[in-house]
């Protein structure tokens, strides 16, 4: 099957992108160079085409009911306008995807979901829609663009008449943007200050091209998903499907931020209760590389010659100038300090392990 | 462009033959491909290297690709200031950015020209 594309494709391709399969879509990588765009994004602005996200409405006077059934977060404390980062759980506790949830009114919520899991997500959640909730995929004809550095704010404000300085982090508001309709949300998956913009998709080209116009004196450049990638593990923000998936507990990932065993029942609730009380024997963990060496992702982990563990997540960091990494550890080899060795195509490599997250923005 | 005087191997090196030295580099192409270097692994000067076998490796941001050589012989020097600054390979891939230079067997055989070489990317 061919990959699918977002509507800014052709326009990727005219502005030189290199378009690369990225679960089922094919996506732009990098434009002018995956270093340059994240030092852009940490220094002024980028603009990143995340049209490939899935967006799935649930409405009705069962939404909220049917949310906190198959999420672990608390979604009945989000008020209007405020959005929070939680998972579809599995009866062990494991994680079928994470995902955004916003709350546009009492019986109106939008769930943002990762692109390659857009169908198992839709499944997962009919099968368990027993309240009779509207679960709609809104995917296809919604549009996704991330305004993301310490200079969106001021790119973005005169494009809209929506008081951006009155949006706190995880909160949105709807409006027009450019005199399109949008839901502008104070979101990101890179470690800085930014927005989110959901819209129709068929206004992509004229969003797209009109924000990176205004944003350019700012230093804004269009930046692609290796960019995000690395800006991403930066901050210690998890991908699903490297860091997380359905063999890794919501706990063992560090996510224990977001289980709320006291919500009432979900899905796993009473895996992860059990987990929380007996103790998890592993977790994931920060690691940088002592040597130049770079640890990629899959790359076995020994401690003490031993194999304990794989990379889940590895690059080079363009902020910090190191090699960095995650990998889940067992607790006893888990606290920053401990030696670990990498091995980067056969030859054992040092590294330390860290706190996370490796990169924190100054104003945070 | 490709340089002329250069001959090209399918794994995107370039060889510059001056009597029994050849220098070795990676091509514009590979270049763009990779995007940036940030990391040359380079054999040992005395190594024997073969053609066609792995001389290394380069890292660039997003992934790890071995470098092939294009001709056997014996590895007489690398290009250490690339170690420094290793984004020399993306902005000069056939000048400052040369990888090695290798003191050949034999005469390069297999190798494409210029023009083939173009071809052959556009094929690819």
């Amino acid at each position: 099957m061919a990959d699918k594309r977002t509507a800014l494709f052709d326009i990727h391709k005219r502005m030189g992108a290199r378009l690369v399969p990225f679960g089922g879509w094919s996506m732009p990588v990098e434009y002018s160079g995956i270093a340059k765009e994240h030092i852009a994004v940490r220094a002024a602005a980028g603009l990143f085409d995340v049209s490939h996200m899935g967006e799935i409405e649930v409405s009705g006077s069962q939404a909220l009911a049917l949310i906190q059934a198959i999420t672990p977060n608390d979604a009945s404390r989000l008020i209007d306008g405020q959005a929070q980062y939680s998972a579809l759980t599995t009866p062990e506790g494991t994680a079928v995807d994470d995902l955004l949830v916003y709350r546009q009114s009492q019986n109106r919520f939008m769930l943002v979901v990762n692109a390659a899991n857009i169908e198992n997500d839709l499944e997962w959640i009919r099968a368990r829609n027993s309240l009779g909730a509207h679960v709609e995929d809104i995917s296809e004809k919604t549009g996704l663009l991330a305004l993301q550095g310490p200079r969106a704010a001021e790119i973005l404000q005169p494009l809209t008449e929506m008081a951006l300085s009155g949006l706190s982090s995880y909160h949105f508001a709807s409006g027009q943007v450019l005199g399109v309709d949008a839901l502008v949300s104070r979101t990101g998956y890179t470690g800085e200050d930014g927005f989110e913009l959901y819209f129709p998709a068929s206004e992509s080209e004229k969003l797209w091209t009109a924000i990176l116009k205004a944003g350019e004196p700012a230093g804004l450049l269009p930046a692609g998903l290796g960019a995000r990638n690395t800006l991403r593990l930066e901050a210690s923000l998890l991908l699903y499907g490297n860091d997380l998936d359905r063999t890794t507990s919501l706990l063992e990932a560090g996510l224990g931020w977001i289980v709320k065993l006291d919500k009432g029942d979900f899905v796993g609730r009473d895996a992860l209760a059990r987990q929380k009380a007996e103790g998890i024997n592993k977790k994931l963990a920060g690691f940088v590389m002592r040597g130049r060496d770079i640890a990629r992702d899959h790359y076995p982990v020994y401690v003490n010659g031993a194999e304990v563990s794989h990379v889940t997540s590895g690059s080079p960091s363009i902020t910090l100038k190191q090699n960095i990494g995650l990998a889940y550890l067992p607790l006893a080899h888990a606290a920053p300090g401990t030696t670990l060795e990498v091995s980067v195509r056969g030859r054992a490599c040092e590294a330390e392990v860290v706190r996370t997250p490796f990169y924190k923005r100054k104003d945070s | 462009m490709n340089p002329q005087d250069l001959q090209y191997s399918t794994e995107h090196e370039w060889l510059r033959v001056a009597g029994d030295i050849g220098t070795v580099g990676i091509t514009d192409h590979a270049q763009s491909e990779l995007g940036d270097v940030i990391f040359v692994e380079f054999p040992q000067v005395g190594a024997k290297v073969e053609a066609g076998k792995t001389l290394g490796t380069i890292e660039s941001v997003k992934a790890v690709s071995e470098l092939f050589s294009p001709v056997s012989g014996e590895i007489v020097e690398v290009n250490k200031d690339l170690l420094n600054t290793p984004e020399v390979v993306n902005a000069d891939p056939y000048g400052k950015g040369w990888l090695v230079r290798i003191r050949m067997e034999k005469p390069a055989a297999g190798l494409m020209s210029a023009d083939q070489y173009a071809q052959y990317i556009i094929a690819a």
